[in-house]
């Protein structure tokens, strides 16, 4: 049943994917066949992704799915072993952070890299300073206030550490700084994965921005709702291999996490049919739910058992 | 200028949050200054204090502590180790360390004097030779540092040995050069004296470009509609920088020689290297290696480029110091750049105020924290005590020093600005 379902989903889905990309013109960044091994790990095989300008993709996928190595293929922290990256319809090399800067990725890793004994200015400018020679700290100052208002940061002064900044404003320094290129792609690794509710919500509404002023987004992201709130398209990983694209719209859930977890019974949908005790509409959408629903303790942990050996299988 | 007094600017663009406490003028600055180090943002206040406090207790013990013949030869006497310190300051900044430049100074010594008395080659091409073999050994650190990842600890560990053995080797069996006194190096290091008049132009220059950066600068900023000094404070610390300096360079000239070029040298190695590190894109990414080398390196920072660096202006810098042991002493011998040279070195820019553990520190660390291991060798010499207690004596003010780092480390950060 699982194994069957995930590459089911995988056909259905890619025409779903073309369709949703179709929209904005052209894709501005694809990516074919690439893979990436580490010793004996195979950490991506043969991924293909594409997306275009002013579009969010979700790329979403369990631990170890490969989400974080191939956002460092593409912000060329690791180089990929295979396969080719196409940008504004070029075939490119990624060698290393700086050439995809400036190709024009930008990538806000999850630990957001700063260096924390400079300062906000500094972070923002480092690498990118104007005049090189003899620093233009005041258009670097103007700049990043600029930049700041922009994004509404709440920040009081620049002048201060990193060190002395909330998990939420470093954030948004982190972000601001990816902007700074004016890049066509920006990467966000797990971007609310720290923040509180309305700091969540502030980024959320960065990416919008983000889209609306006509870059191409990826965000990684393990919260179902940012999801949904904001990706025009989802791109599911899993254990290195592309499981499906969605268009946003026209997935439920259930069928993200189906994805996710390779399977459509799975320790997401049985929680979610305990939890609901089965009275809740979401519970209708497979049979799977109604199944763990109607079944006692001791069945939900033989179900256990069979889908951990499924999922070992597949 | 004229944003300074419409009211349509009364607000910089940096200081329009409701949470900034600042005041304005000369007194918000003084503020400003006072809640810094009370934040444990202690600066270069310890070691201005520190050389206070040593001042005071030596002349206590020996009124000619403070003699200005004294204090002359102590600036002259500083500034080998003190060049070397500079050096050693880039490296500390990325989070590395060079134990080696004791042992590379007195390498370079020995070159020096190898190829300038035995050789017969013109002294300004030795030295240029000595300085160039620094930049190779650097060179040599930086490869093995980045090809292999040893860390540089080891790396140096080991060039301390090596280069004290070819040092040995290249002096030969006597074991010691002398420089001819009449030698234009020699007399550089010992003899050659800045007329008290040309002392007291420097001073006022050194006050003036102060106050017309500082001034540009605030004027460039209000143009940007960003908060800037007071042209009141501005002028009031130029001008105290300028009765200072003069003060002291009238007590110089007492009955001492007064500043020796050497010095003057010193100082301005020290104020190019101040601007390269803060003024530059060399600078920034130096405290950005030091702060966070994987940060550094995905914003795309040559982080191999800025590590050989470092460790090529170590070395560099170790050799010139070298160079300039050698031409104080006028000789070359087997205990040049031996002894407490390494540490006093090392010692002078952690009291100075730069971290060991990288990403934070400034190039005038080295010339204060050397005046003050100065200042100690001196005093105990002047009361006849051995290098018994001097060495005792230093250890234990690059303890303290050490100390008061970490008290303001922690004080900074229960204060945010860690």
């Amino acid at each position: 049943m699982s194994t069957g379902s995930s590459s089911n989903s995988a056909t259905a889905t890619n025409a779903a994917g073309k369709a949703a990309t179709g929209k904005a013109g052209g894709p501005i960044l694809s990516l074919r066949g690439i893979s990436k091994t580490f010793g004996a790990v195979a950490a991506l095989t043969d991924i293909d992704l594409e997306v275009s300008a002013g579009e969010v993709l979700a790329l979403v996928g369990d631990n170890g799915a490969g989400k974080s190595t191939l956002v460092k293929v593409l912000s060329g922290v690791h180089t990929a072993d295979a396969g080719t990256i196409t940008f504004q319809g070029e075939q490119v090399t990624i060698q290393n952070p700086a050439a995809a800067q400036r190709l024009g990725i930008a990538t806000v890793y999850q630990d957001l890299a700063l260096c924390e004994n400079l300062n906000v200015i500094e972070n923002l400018f480092l690498g990118q300073e104007i005049r090189p020679a003899r620093l233009d700290s005041v258009a670097m100052e103007v700049k990043s206030w600029e930049l700041l208002r922009q994004l509404s940061a709440k920040l009081p002064t620049l002048r201060i550490p990193i060190a002395s900044l909330s998990g939420g404003q470093r954030q948004t320094v982190a972000i601001a700084r990816s902007l700074l290129g004016d890049p066509k792609v920006v990467i966000l690794d797990e971007p609310t994965a720290a923040l509180g509710v309305a700091q969540t919500a502030e980024v959320l509404n960065l990416v919008e921005r983000l889209r609306d002023n006509g870059h191409a987004v990826i965000m990684i992201s393990h919260s179902m709702p940012d999801v949904r709130a904001v990706a025009d398209t989802v791109a599911v990983l899993r254990l290195g291999r592309n499981n499906g694209v969605f268009a946003v719209k026209d997935v439920s859930n259930e069928d993200i996490i189906a994805a996710i977890t390779g399977a459509t019974d799975n320790v997401v949908s049985r929680r979610a049919a305990r939890t609901t005790d089965g009275h809740d509409s979401a519970a209708d959408d497979s049979a799977a739910d109604g199944a763990a629903a109607d079944g006692a303790a001791a069945d939900e942990a033989a179900d256990d058992e069979a889908a951990n050996e499924r999922d070992e299988r597949s | 200028m004229t944003d300074l007094t419409s009211p349509a600017a009364a607000v910089a663009t940096d200081l329009q949050d409701e949470r900034l406490r600042q005041g304005a003028g000369l007194r918000g600055a003084l503020q400003a200054t006072l809640s810094r180090v009370r934040g444990g943002d202690l600066g270069l206040l310890p070691v201005i204090l520190g050389l206070v406090v040593i001042g005071i207790v030596f002349q206590i013990l020996n009124d000619n502590f403070l003699s200005s013949a004294n204090l002359a030869n102590l600036l002259m006497e500083s500034v080998p180790v003190g060049v070397i310190s500079l050096g050693l300051v880039c490296v500390l900044l990325t989070g590395q360390i060079d134990l080696s430049v004791g042992s590379v100074s007195g390498l370079s010594s020995a070159v020096t004097a190898v190829l300038f008395v035995d050789q017969g080659w013109s002294p300004w091409l030795a030295v240029v030779a000595a300085v160039a073999m620094g930049a190779v050994i650097g060179l040599v650190y930086a490869q093995v540092f980045i090809r292999f990842g040893v860390p540089s600890f080891v790396i140096t560990l080991a060039g301390l040995l090596a280069f004290l053995g070819i040092q040995l080797k290249v002096l030969g069996k006597d074991g010691s050069i002398n420089l001819p006194f009449d030698s234009g190096l020699v007399t550089f290091a010992q003899l050659k004296f800045v007329p008290a008049w040309m002392s007291y132009v420097l001073v006022a220059l050194i006050a003036a470009g102060l106050f017309a950066t500082g001034y540009l600068g605030a004027r460039e900023r209000r143009r940007a509609r960003l908060s800037a000094t007071s042209t009141t404070a501005l002028a009031v610390r130029s001008a105290a920088l300028l009765v200072g300096s003069a003060a002291v360079v009238w007590y110089l000239y007492q009955d001492g020689r007064g500043i020796g070029w050497m010095f003057v040298l010193f100082v301005a190695l020290v104020i190019i290297l101040n601007y390269a590190l803060t003024r530059t894109k060399w600078g920034k990414s130096v405290f950005a290696v030091g702060g966070n080398v994987e940060a550094a390196r995905r914003a795309g920072i040559n982080v191999r480029a800025v590590y050989t660096s470092v460790f090529v202006l170590g070395t560099s810098l170790a050799a010139f110091g070298g160079v300039l042991a050698a031409a104080r002493l006028a000789a070359a011998n087997q205990s040049s750049g031996g002894g407490d040279v390494n540490l006093n070195a090392i010692a002078a820019v952690v009291i100075g105020g730069t971290s060991l553990f990288g990403g934070r520190g400034s190039a005038y660390a080295s010339l204060l924290g050397i005046l003050v291991i100065q200042s100690i060798s001196s005093g105990l010499t002047l009361l006849n005590l051995d290098s018994a207690y001097r060495f005792t004596v230093t250890g234990i003010v690059l303890l303290l020093a050490v100390i008061l780092d970490s008290v303001a480390r922690k004080s900074r950060a229960s204060h945010g600005r860690a």
